[in-house]
């Protein structure tokens, strides 16, 4: 957690993952995404980004959720781990 | 054969669930052909409910509850999936199916988790289970179910597996007596917040149990603060806004600690699901979105999809409407010969049959396009074209999901307007509603195809092209700008909102079964034909009328000499060629002195500066009945009879009309701004009726036609004017 692999969920490259810490969405969304499984304490990975580079596509409590990278910047993470390679996780967020 | 004889009334029982879970497929299998829908009062909600004939004989009500992840609800739709399950006033269904996809079953739990809580006797349809097994997931339906105190039936809806078991459990449900369930355990960090709202419902709803008092708690402290739900006590919401300020104060986050303490809940019952550690990225669904979301062969795939869907709304529905436009003047034909001349004739030919026929001729695009739609929501794919396109969409501010709508407003808006139901949010929905019906639909391509064929001649080129083929591509290019550009004003002015966020649940693709697409299809046909159909014949009828009434009989009587003078001149061919002509100009003169001839000359003075006369006026009035019947109104009002935009003596009639002092009426100038004006009119009822269906209200429909109006008037006008200024017509 204290080993500085937090990020926000929009610089996580495609295959890494991470434990939500935080949902700082505006009330309605964060409402919905939390209802939707992403809470605190659940594990989320980055499966794929849309051909246009926005929106993303998520895997968390079995199932796949997509959401644009305006949200996505406002999912915490700690525990951050690119799961194939593991190169620094800021070095291959997009822009 | 009474199963239940303490019920005086049939049992009524819902049918609840997360979308993807199956739901729709459940409830065709249950209720077969007896489904009926409707409304829900207020809010643009499908009601869908049919009968279901239990083991035992005992029949009962199926509801279709819309689907929803949450009893929470931020607008009115939302609301209605609640207001089932926790009727403000009433009693509860007898019992509510909790509709969950097994191989999801955490976030599906979630809301059955919520409805137990809330005191309704529940049944968890474990639904998917073929798909679970397949993707290693276990489920001890058994412990499940006494973890959660009610009964788990497993289920393939699909291929109608499970359905007797979950019928016996339902039977079983209704007959067992009522029990008052405990209420949803509260953490002690939320009581202090909790009691105070608790309390003003004890004393406003004295009779709610304790579970039905926490849920409606529960829900009023998650739904409102930032809803738009009308119809809630003051006191509720003053409750819940003191409760909210004073846990704010306190730092504590109610949404999610209220959510987080079910989810915690949900995770002590997912001990009795085990999923095999199986490699998700073998799976059908992992491997097709490898190549469906991948950035060049999804993006040609989309393409290839959309024009499929493309080249049916235009071509595929092209023989259909064809054949029931023959059929249509057909029956006319008959009508005509086996009645006697007269308003009886005129009114049952040109006023009933015929709006009989404007509202059959939709038929063909709406099945064709919820066809094609069903297959791709319920394959899963169209979720992906949102995904693949949203990017694209969010620049004017609409939902990926507005792209398949948009495009089929190329095609036809009453389709179109139909499908902006997959979009969930409804200002997203109302925005594209609105705005969609700027595309320039074909129904505008006879009146491009007129017009240019009048003012622009074929040979006349600019460089390789020729003007008119750059004149129709600027009329699509000017629908498509102001299409955008109506939704990005829309979102920011009257439908403005919070930020339209993406939420999007991906689900996996899955075949999509023929019933679903039959039953959809005749969904949408037959609210179409009712509601929508009624309202576009009463205007057809009107339209008739105005156009036909009052008759002159100088007219009439000047046209019996002729026709009697050339009876005695000419005979064979030749006066049945002569007769046709009389008619022909006869129909004109009397259009002419009708009641929208009256109009069109009442309205000229406001036209005028578009280039515009009355004879274009009565042709703008006649249009309303749909975008193409400029063209044969134009042919009656000039006296040609013919009806076809390649007819040339219509063509030639309109290039030799001249204004009173002379001048030529259709200049290069007026042409144009005679097609700006189409472009950006809301010149079609259909439209209009079938928005009003769609939105639940007048309301819409009324702002549509008044903003497309100004925007055309505004079109045309500047064409006009600006051509003038700078020298040309």
């Amino acid at each position: 957690m204290d080993d500085g692999t937090t990020a926000t969920l929009d610089e996580l490259p495609v295959g890494a993952e991470g434990t939500v810490v935080e949902v700082r969405c505006e009330r309605a969304i964060a409402r919905r995404l939390m209802e939707m499984g992403v809470l605190p304490g659940t594990r989320v990975a980055v499966v794929r980004v849309a051909p246009l580079g926005d929106p993303i596509q998520l895997r968390l409590r079995s199932y796949s959720l997509s959401i644009r990278r305006q949200e996505a910047a406002g999912i915490v993470l700690s525990d951050v781990r690119d799961a194939v390679t593991a190169p620094a996780v800021a070095e291959r967020a997009p822009s | 054969m009474i199963a239940a004889p303490a019920l005086a009334r049939r049992p009524r029982i819902a049918l609840a669930g997360n979308p993807n879970a199956g739901k729709t497929t459940l409830f065709n299998a249950l209720t077969g052909a007896s489904a009926r829908t409707g409304n829900y009062p207020g809010v643009t909600v499908e009601r869908r409910s049919g009968d279901w004939r239990l083991p035992g004989g005992l029949e009962v009500d199926v509801l279709d509850v819309p689907g929803t992840y949450s009893l929470s609800a931020r607008s009115p739709e939302e609301q209605v999936a609640v207001d089932t399950v926790l009727p403000p006033d009433g009693p509860p269904p007898d019992a509510v199916i909790v509709v969950a996809d097994a191989g999801a079953l955490e976030r599906h739990l979630y809301l059955a988790q919520q409805i137990i809580d809330a005191g309704v006797p529940v049944i968890l349809a474990l639904n998917l289970m073929d798909e679970a097994r397949r993707a290693g997931v276990q489920i001890d339906a058994g412990g499940l179910a006494k973890a959660l105190g009610v009964e788990a039936i497993p289920l393939v809806a699909t291929r109608r597996e499970g359905i007797e078991a979950l019928g016996a459990a339902v039977l079983r449900a209704i007959e067992a007596p009522s029990v008052d369930r405990a209420p949803e355990p509260l953490d002690a960090a939320l009581a202090p917040y909790v009691a105070p709202v608790e309390a003003w419902l004890a004393s406003h709803r004295p009779s709610d149990p304790p579970a039905v008092r926490r849920a409606r708690a529960l829900w009023a402290l998650l739904s409102l603060g930032d809803d738009e739900l009308d119809h809630v006590e003051p006191g509720l919401r003053d409750a819940v806004t003191t409760a909210q300020r004073r846990a704010a104060d306190a730092g504590v986050n109610l949404d999610r600690e209220i959510i987080a303490a079910r989810y915690a809940r949900l995770d002590e019952h997912m001990r009795f699901v085990v999923s095999a550690p199986s490699d998700r990225s073998a799976s059908w669904t992992e491997r097709l979105d490898g190549a469906l979301t991948h950035p060049v062969l999804g993006m040609l795939v989309f393409a290839v999809v959309m024009l499929v869907l493309f080249e049916a709304l235009f071509r595929w529905s092209d023989p259909l409407i064809t054949g029931i436009e023959v059929a249509v003047a057909w029956t006319q034909g008959i009508a005509a010969a086996a009645l006697p001349d007269g308003p009886v004739e005129g009114l049952l030919v040109d006023g009933v049959i015929a709006g009989v026929g404007n509202v059959v001729v939709f038929v063909p695009q709406i099945a064709l396009l919820f066809a094609f739609i069903t297959l791709l929501e319920d394959s899963g794919y169209l979720a992906r074209v949102a995904f693949v396109i949203d990017r694209l969409m969010r620049g004017v501010g609409l939902h990926g999901k507005a792209f398949v709508p948009l495009l089929s407003g190329f095609a036809c808006a009453i389709p179109a307007v139909m499908s902006t139901r997959t979009i969930e949010s409804r200002k997203d929905r109302l925005v594209t509603m609105l705005a969609l019906p700027l595309m320039s639909c074909s129904a505008r391509l006879p009146v491009y195809a007129l017009v240019i064929a009048v003012v622009f001649p074929a040979d006349e080129r600019l460089g390789f092209v020729s003007v008119g083929a750059l004149v129709l591509f600027a009329m699509y290019a000017l629908s498509v700008s102001a299409t955008l550009g109506a939704a990005a004003v829309l979102r920011r002015t009257v439908l403005r909102g919070p930020r339209p966020a993406l939420v999007l649940e991906l689900p996996p693709y899955r075949w999509p079964t023929p019933r679903n697409v039959a039953s959809s299809v005749w969904r949408r046909v037959k609210d179409f034909l009712v509601d929508a159909g009624t309202i576009i014949l009463a205007i057809t009828i009107v339209l008739w009328a105005l156009l036909s009434y009052p008759r002159s009989e100088s007219v009439s009587a000047r046209f019996d000499e002729l026709r009697a003078a050339a009876g005695q001149e000419l005979e064979g061919d030749a006066l049945a060629e002569r007769v046709a002509a009389l008619d022909a100009e006869e129909a004109g003169e009397q259009m002419r002195h009708s009641a929208a001839g009256h109009l069109g000359r009442f309205i000229e003075p406001v036209l005028e500066p578009l280039g515009f006369d009355w004879r274009i006026g009565i042709g703008l009035i006649g249009s309303f009945a749909a975008r193409e019947v400029l063209v044969s109104t134009l042919g009656i009002v000039w006296g040609i009879g013919d009806d076809s935009e390649e007819s040339a003596p219509l063509r030639d009639a309109l290039r030799d009309a001249r204004r009173e002092d002379g001048s030529p009426l259709f200049t290069p100038l007026t042409g144009l701004s005679l097609m700006v004006f189409f472009v950006l009119a809301a010149q079609c009822m259909s439209t209009i009726a079938v928005v009003r269906r769609e939105s639940g209200s007048w309301k819409w429909p009324l702002l549509m036609v008044a903003y497309m109006t100004t925007l055309a008037y505004l079109g045309a006008l500047a064409v006009q004017q600006g051509g003038r200024l700078l020298g040309y017509g």
